[in-house]
């Protein structure tokens, strides 16, 4: 029984999305399930994190089949903390979705593909096996293409049709990776893979699966050649859905990229070469599409795919004190990133815009709320000691001592280059006085909703800002948890040990 | 499409059809058949009903919203899928198997409920969908 509480978020979620379509019709009824649903599946992650942090690697081996031919699920630390920072996420979307999404885009069926889309992520970083993992890809792609689209303005199925076709291609290319992995190897646990690649002669086409797979996931993780689709799609719909995609989304990319390039490919010279190129140009691209939007929402969807760069370089590196940084960084990233766009919902919501130009005089109006969007804004930018800060130290360290000169520049231009931004937005949103323009009169303001109504609005931004500066100010704690992760990483030992139970 | 003989013919139809999805998703897990193809065939059962006697009529004959079937199925896919966890101390979906064969329904296991809810969600998603279509065409 007690290996089997890691199964316990995807039974939660999709027992929560099947409980949600009993109550189709009933929006408010299915707003309370969803939030309590998300809050029994924080305290269960809560539950598990702290199981494996105390007893190492659970395994379940679904349907008693024994490991390398059924589909185990494998919580080891790092699939355990996303697990926990997916609910922490999924907990604040939630709420926020109750009061910003609107009763026309609820009616059909929002919370439940919601659940549906946490169980696919969950799933995602629980699986031990690649074409599992095939598996809750397609379920994240389908429900993500159901919450982009609901709503039906024109725009959103235009953002939908992109995001769709580029990451079915995406899926396309990871099924042929794993075809020729398969190939190779006979075998689809992951586990496995890494004890039989070892033995396998035809050195080329290994390389072949590897590139394949980085193909695939870089498209689902924006990285530099590939992400044209994210600033397409990701502004399209409300702005709770843009939150779970900022914060989740490409981070399942860039996990999946973690679990394959550390356990079957491990420290490759040729991969390492190519994504660390890929990295730089990530960082120097995004930077600098960040710079010239004017429009909130884009301008944090370009720092998505500027701090990707960030992570995809340290797993380049492949040290220790590399994947402990960009461990830790993807931990303040989901946070930064979901709480980022739920900063711009309520950004509209007061102004009926988040063009910067239209913008203003936010803090003389609401000088309490900005100081709350302040944090995340100057965590993102990693003022010491908020928790952007932290992983950098780790990444430029280890840059430096890998003589990546490159990458270290690379990492210091994306710093500089989000301070500066951050800084813009800051001086346009909050301190320019109020530019005068046209407000539409048939809008819902923030001011006109009741006290209830505006704490709801808020209370997701101070949960996501109160785990945020629990990064920051316990940083000790992630640290230690991302070094214990970058350990488990190196030495995959362990992992493989836990799969067969020897 | 409101023929004599389409309409006569599916009287006889529905009844047989459905009877013939019901052997179909007992004769799965072993031979060719299951939730999926049983489902399928129920689903044109009810199809062909509603074009010889109309959709309101099949409406009436189903009783439920076909939107209804999908949850339901659903639901009784996932109880299947947990039972180890909560009654034998397995894992999740481990097959459990009754000792003896039950007669005419033959081994039943928790693979059979599956397989129901498979049925009726199959059955649920074609019929909204198809329902859908041809109250807006």
């Amino acid at each position: 029984m007690t290996n089997d509480i890691i199964i316990l978020p995807l039974v939660i979620h999709l027992f929560f999305s099947i409980v949600l379509m009993f109550f189709w019709r009933q929006v408010n009824i299915q707003k309370i399930v969803s939030v309590v649903g998300n809050f029994v599946a924080l305290v269960l992650a809560i539950w598990i994190f702290i199981g494996v942090y105390s007893q190492g690697i659970l395994v379940v081996e679904s349907g008693n089949w024994p490991a390398p031919f059924g589909i185990v699920f494998v919580g080891d630390m790092l699939a355990v903390t996303l697990v926990l920072l997916t609910a922490i996420a999924g907990f604040a979307v939630s709420i926020f979705s109750t009061i910003s999404v609107i009763k026309a885009r609820l009616r059909f069926g929002y919370f439940s593909v919601f659940h549906f889309l946490l169980l696919g992520l969950n799933g995602a970083f629980l699986t031990g096996d690649v074409f599992n993992l095939y598996v809750w890809f397609e379920i994240i792609i389908i429900s993500s293409f159901v919450l982009i689209s609901i709503g039906g303005e024109k725009n959103q199925l235009e953002g939908a049709v992109k995001y769709f076709a580029l990451n079915f291609f995406a899926s396309m290319i990871f099924l042929t990776a794993l075809g020729v992995l398969y190939g190779l190897v006979g075998t689809l646990n992951m586990a496995d893979i890494a004890l039989k690649i070892k033995d396998v002669d035809n050195t080329t086409l290994v390389e072949i699966s590897a590139v394949l797979f980085l193909v695939g996931f870089g498209i689902k993780s924006a990285i530099f050649p590939l992400y044209f689709w994210l600033p397409a799609s990701y502004h399209t719909p409300p702005s709770a859905v843009s939150a779970i995609f900022a914060g989740l989304l490409t981070k399942v990319g860039v996990y999946a990229l973690i679990r394959i390039f550390t356990l079957i490919y491990g420290g490759d010279a040729f991969l390492s070469t190519l994504l660390l190129a890929l990295a730089i140009m990530t960082i120097f691209s995004g930077g600098v599409g960040a710079i010239i939007q004017n429009n909130i929402k884009k301008v944090f969807m370009y720092f998505i795919i500027c701090h990707i760069g960030f992570m995809i370089g340290g797993l380049a590196l492949y040290t220790e004190i590399a994947l402990a940084g960009v461990i830790f960084y993807l931990i303040h990233d989901i946070v930064i990133k979901t709480n980022l766009f739920l900063i711009s919902g309520v950004i509209y919501r007061i102004k009926s815009t988040t063009n910067m130009k239209k913008l203003g005089g936010l803090y003389a109006n609401y000088p309490k709320l900005s100081l709350l969007m302040a944090i995340p804004l100057f965590s993102l930018v990693g003022i010491p000691p908020l928790s952007g800060f932290w992983p950098k130290i780790s990444l430029i360290l280890a840059s430096f001592n890998a003589q990546e000169y490159w990458f270290f520049a690379a990492l210091i231009f994306g710093s500089l280059i989000t301070l500066i931004v951050i800084a813009k937005l800051w001086s346009e949103v909050f301190w320019k006085n109020q530019p005068k323009i046209k407000f539409p009169k048939k809008f819902i303001y923030f001011d006109q909703l009741r006290m209830g109504q505006k704490l709801t609005f808020i209370f997701p931004i101070a949960f996501l800002t109160f785990v945020t500066l629990y990064i920051g100010f316990g940083a000790e704690h992630i640290q230690q948890v991302s070094q214990r992760i970058a350990t488990e990483l190196m030495n995959n030992d362990s992992y493989i040990n836990a799969v067969f139970k020897r | 499409m409101r023929t004599l003989i389409l309409k006569s013919a599916s009287s006889y139809l529905l009844p047989v059809l459905l009877l013939f999805s019901v052997f179909i998703l007992l004769r799965g897990h072993y031979l060719p058949g299951g939730g999926f193809v049983g489902g399928l065939v129920a689903a044109i059962a009810f199809v062909l009903d509603a074009f010889s006697n109309g959709l309101d009529k099949t409406k009436v004959v189903l009783k439920v919203h076909p939107g209804f079937l999908m949850p339901l199925g659903l639901l009784i896919a996932f109880l299947s899928g947990i039972t180890p966890i909560l009654f034998s101390d397995l894992p999740l979906m481990t097959g459990l198997w009754a000792d003896d064969p039950i007669p005419v329904i033959g081994a039943l296991g928790s693979a059979l409920f599956f397989d129901l809810g498979v049925y009726l969600v199959v059955i649920g998603a074609s019929l909204t969908i198809i329902f859908t279509i041809s109250e807006s065409a």
